[in-house]
């Protein structure tokens, strides 16, 4: 039972970024009204790396936020431990932007049906994209991502971890038993 | 790292780890009073009830802005139009408020000791929101998120706490959670107004200018004058000629030092008006912060995880005795 599987190494990661830094700005015709908003915690260095990419093919810098769903679980009196709170920042206004939502793992869909409302009580989005680095699939919600890193099959009980250097020190994607957690 | 208490009591004795934790929560509400829809669903479908024995304008409205920015719905008690005018008990109250299944308790009440009592009685997490002379955490800990904004760290802070400490619960709350922070703490006042066990806390000085010396932080308190059953010292007009923070006495302050207040002022008597609104007052700003920190308050002491609260009933009984024990014993109003 003891294996940790690497799935995507860190030129594996840097390439999905690149093709999905275009396919963003295929699928939106370029930059215009264009914003990134990573979900916390790991979706914030990956919008921050699309924004550099991004920014590096078309020399803008678009708008780039936060967002911390922890408030908007639907989990909150049934999880096992405290989540801690590290707040939302979105210093422009979302009204009429197209939004991309960052986020590293697209699992049950309820992390991206949270932000979705926390994102709405900034004001009212022209549109909402989704971007995940991994789609594991097991959707227990209506919801699918718009541009995909890596579609990686999955069992229920295996977990699927995401490893960046901004916080784990390398740039990795593992599969393993959810047991080992 | 969770939050480990089951209810707000007092900062007396609340380690560093959990002020930090308190304070990171408080700091990340802040944004939501920023936003246009200030709302967030987290305490959606719970009751917050708010039993006040003394009066309050801010500390009771800031609960309820706090309590409905988090989605929970608020009732709000007062004495004076409930049925304690009818001569219900405490007690009384709290058990029939306790079977309508509440999910958090505010308590403001003349008694030190008066939420401990309720807590080892009641269901629910209660906060402290004032009791007698005792404690006031919740603005102990906007103080707090204030002097952190301004300041960056809390450590290594010189903090003057100017005025009536006898009667003083926010100072008592502050004392403990700054000393806790590694904050120094220095006393300034009348001698009949600085009870003499304070020298165990912090300096204690008679003179304000001396007092406020290099200080990083000026907390101002209220002189209580209804809560004197006699005469502290000869007149309010001495006392504001001795003690009085106005812009000159300033001077003798650090060049960047802040002020704090946790209001009511009065203005003239303890804080003249132009250093109340000055640009070294931050009195405002702990308005603000206020919310916050109630908002992680009740964040933190209403979500609690699962986990937690199955360890929690093996030894419910036993900390209902312990707290029983450990509370002042409740006493009659005077007079």
């Amino acid at each position: 039972m003891d294996y940790d599987r690497v799935v995507m190494d860190a030129q594996a990661i840097e390439r999905a970024l690149t093709r999905v830094a275009h396919e963003i700005l295929e699928g939106n015709k370029g930059t215009e009204g264009l914003a990134l908003i990573g979900i916390r915690s790991r979706g914030v260095h990956l919008a921050q790396r699309l924004r550099a990419k991004i920014g590096a093919i078309e020399g803008v810098e678009i708008p780039t936020g936060i967002i911390d769903i922890t408030l908007y679980r639907d989990d909150l009196s049934r999880s096992s431990q405290q989540p801690e709170v590290r707040g939302t920042h979105i210093s422009f206004a979302v009204d009429d932007r197209r939004v991309v939502l960052v986020d590293d793992v697209l699992y049950t869909g309820r992390t991206i049906r949270a932000a979705l409302d926390a994102l709405i009580d900034f004001g009212r989005p022209r549109n909402v994209q989704l971007m995940v680095l991994v789609d594991r699939g097991h959707r227990e919600l209506p919801i699918r991502a718009d541009y995909v890193g890596k579609n990686l099959p999955t069992a229920a009980n295996e977990s699927v971890q995401v490893r960046l250097m901004e916080s784990d020190g390398r740039d990795e994607v593992v599969i393993a038993h959810a047991e080992e957690r | 790292m969770p939050f480990e208490q089951r209810h707000l009591l007092g900062l007396e004795g609340v380690s560093r780890e959990q002020l930090m934790f308190l304070l990171n929560t408080a700091d990340s509400f802040r944004e939501i009073s920023e936003r246009d829809i200030k709302k967030v669903p987290t305490l959606r479908g719970k009751t917050v009830v708010s039993l006040f024995y003394e009066a309050s304008t801010r500390t009771r409205s800031s609960f309820e802005i706090a309590a409905k920015r988090m989605s929970a719905d608020f009732v709000s008690l007062s004495a004076s139009t409930s049925s304690v005018t009818k001569g219900e008990t405490l007690l009384d109250t709290a058990r029939n408020l306790n079977a309508m299944r509440p999910d958090a308790i505010i308590l403001r009440h003349y008694a030190s000791g008066a939420p401990h009592y309720l807590a080892a009685r009641v269901d629910c997490p209660i906060i402290n929101a004032g009791d007698g002379a005792h404690e006031h955490p919740t603005q102990a800990l906007l103080d707090l998120l204030t002097i952190r904004a301004r300041k960056a760290q809390i450590e290594g802070l010189t903090v003057a706490i100017v005025g009536d400490v006898l009667h003083s619960r926010v100072a008592r709350s502050d004392v403990f959670a700054l000393r806790t922070l590694g904050a120094t703490v220095r006393f300034v006042g009348p001698p009949t107004l600085l009870p003499p066990e304070l020298r165990e806390w912090g300096e204690v000085h008679h003179n304000l200018h001396e007092g406020i010396r290099a200080a990083d932080v000026i907390i101002m308190l209220r002189i209580q004058l209804e809560r004197q059953g006699k005469n502290f010292f000869p007149s309010v007009d001495e006392y504001s000629r001795y003690f009085c923070l106005t812009q000159n006495a300033l001077r003798y302050a650090k060049p960047d030092v802040i002020i704090l207040h946790p209001g009511p002022m009065n203005r003239g008597v303890e804080i003249a008006s132009d250093v109340a609104d000055g640009p070294y007052s931050v009195i405002m700003d702990q308005v603000t912060n206020g919310v916050a920190v109630r908002m992680a308050v009740l964040y933190l002491l209403i979500n609690r995880p699962r986990a937690q609260l199955e360890t929690e009933t093996v030894s419910e009984e036993a900390i209902a005795v312990e707290s029983a024990a450990a509370a002042p014993r409740l006493r009659r109003k005077a007079g």
